[in-house]
């Protein structure tokens, strides 16, 4: 330790590997959880496919993790269905 | 024997080309025959970092729909003995890519080459899965950093999940590759150390390759960094690495961990 680490931002890297620790021992424990989401996204997509066309990118699958409960977010922007412009966005929490 | 690696990581811009054209150099100079091929269709960037990018006439696409036989797509390295490249299709997007196609080309490439090198597209959905699909081993490229560390994580799990050997019930053997590493940085606990991303990930340690400027001026001239600066430090561990995959034991050495005075009073390498 020199004079010299007074003058010196705390090292961050610790934090750094404390989050990744917490957060992959969470995302490895939900498995398979990211398989989920993405055949969610598929299915969903399939879905509404039949009723408009769609864009895959207009389509967000999202899980959040929480400590009791955690909440799957869908959000589906699809292309306004009367003659005005821009879109209709459907979201979805549950 | 031949064996099919994949050079994978998630994130995107955290060396994945530039260690598939390294490592598939120094496989070569090593007296291997090589093939790298690019699977990132649409964004190639494989033949511009090995110099061939004016070259390029058929590529896998090409390949894969039959519009043309692979000898004609394959590049032979101009300097490199035993070097070939399968470039990507720049015009296309990887649903051209269709499984079938991959495991038809992959499966002729085997029979020419000791080793297949997929350099896999940044992302985890079509194009990233086929790069894995038929893959025997895997370098899971790495930075230092907790977005990259973290999307390797994912990377690991699909590769114990998604793989043929994984559907097979066997297991692919992976190897963790860290890019860009500052060991100064890593010691003034700016930057995650070497031991960090090894506790996190826990797969066997295949190579440390330091940040340096000799990665971008190799790429500025289309010569992979063991061919054009083979005695520098990424030039050096990019060597080590290919031995290692060889099943040589080479000591693991920290690139870039000495310091003068001045370095040491600050904590700072000296230019
Ligand atoms: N060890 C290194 N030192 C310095 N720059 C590097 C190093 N490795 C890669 N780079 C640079 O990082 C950028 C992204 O590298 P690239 O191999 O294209 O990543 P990817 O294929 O994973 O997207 C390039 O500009 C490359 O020159
Ligand atoms: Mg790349």
């Amino acid at each position: 330790m020199s004079l010299f680490n007074w003058f010196r931002p705390r090292p961050t890297a610790p934090a750094a590997r404390e989050r990744l620790q917490i957060l992959l021992a969470h995302e490895r424990a939900v498995g398979g959880g990211s398989d989920l989401i993405a055949t969610l996204k598929e299915e969903i997509l399939a879905v509404i496919a039949k009723h408009f066309p769609l864009e895959r990118d207009k389509v967000t699958v999202k899980l959040d993790r929480g400590d009791a409960f955690s909440t799957l977010e869908i959000d589906i922007e699809v292309p306004t269905m009367n003659r005005g412009q821009g879109a209709t966005r459907m979201a979805l929490r549950g | 024997m031949s064996k099919v690696l994949v050079v994978t990581s998630g994130k995107g811009g955290v060396g994945k080309t530039t260690s598939t054209a390294a490592l598939g150099a120094a496989l070569a100079q090593l007296g291997k025959t090589v093939v790298v091929v690019d699977f990132d269709v649409g964004l190639r960037n494989l033949d511009l970092v090995m110099g061939a990018e004016r070259r390029v006439v058929f590529d896998l696409i090409n390949v894969i729909q039959g519009d043309a036989k692979l000898p004609q797509a394959l590049i032979r390295d101009k300097r490199i003995e035993g070097l070939s490249l399968l470039p990507a299709s720049q015009t296309r997007d990887k649903d051209a890519l269709s499984a079938e196609g991959v495991a038809r080309v992959i499966a002729e490439l085997r029979e020419k080459f000791d080793w297949v090198i997929c350099d896999s597209p940044a992302g985890i959905e079509k194009g990233a899965t086929l790069a894995m699909h038929h893959a025997d081993a895997a370098v899971v490229v790495t930075n230092p950093e907790v977005s990259s560390v973290r999307d390797s994580d994912r990377i690991i799990g699909m590769l114990d999940s998604k793989t043929a050997k994984a559907e097979r019930g066997e297991r692919i053997e992976k190897h963790l590759l860290l890019t860009r590493y500052d060991a100064a940085r890593a010691a003034r606990g700016e930057m995650l150390k070497v031991e960090d991303v090894l506790e996190i990930l826990s797969i066997p340690l295949l190579g440390i390759i330091p940040e340096s400027e000799e990665v971008l001026r190799a790429s500025n001239v289309g010569s992979p960094v063991t061919l054009n600066a083979p005695q520098s430090n990424p030039g050096r561990a990019y060597f080590d690495a290919a031995k290692r995959l060889n099943g040589e034991t080479v000591a693991m050495a920290t690139p870039g961990e000495k310091r003068g005075l001045l370095g040491k009073l600050f904590g700072r390498r000296v230019a």
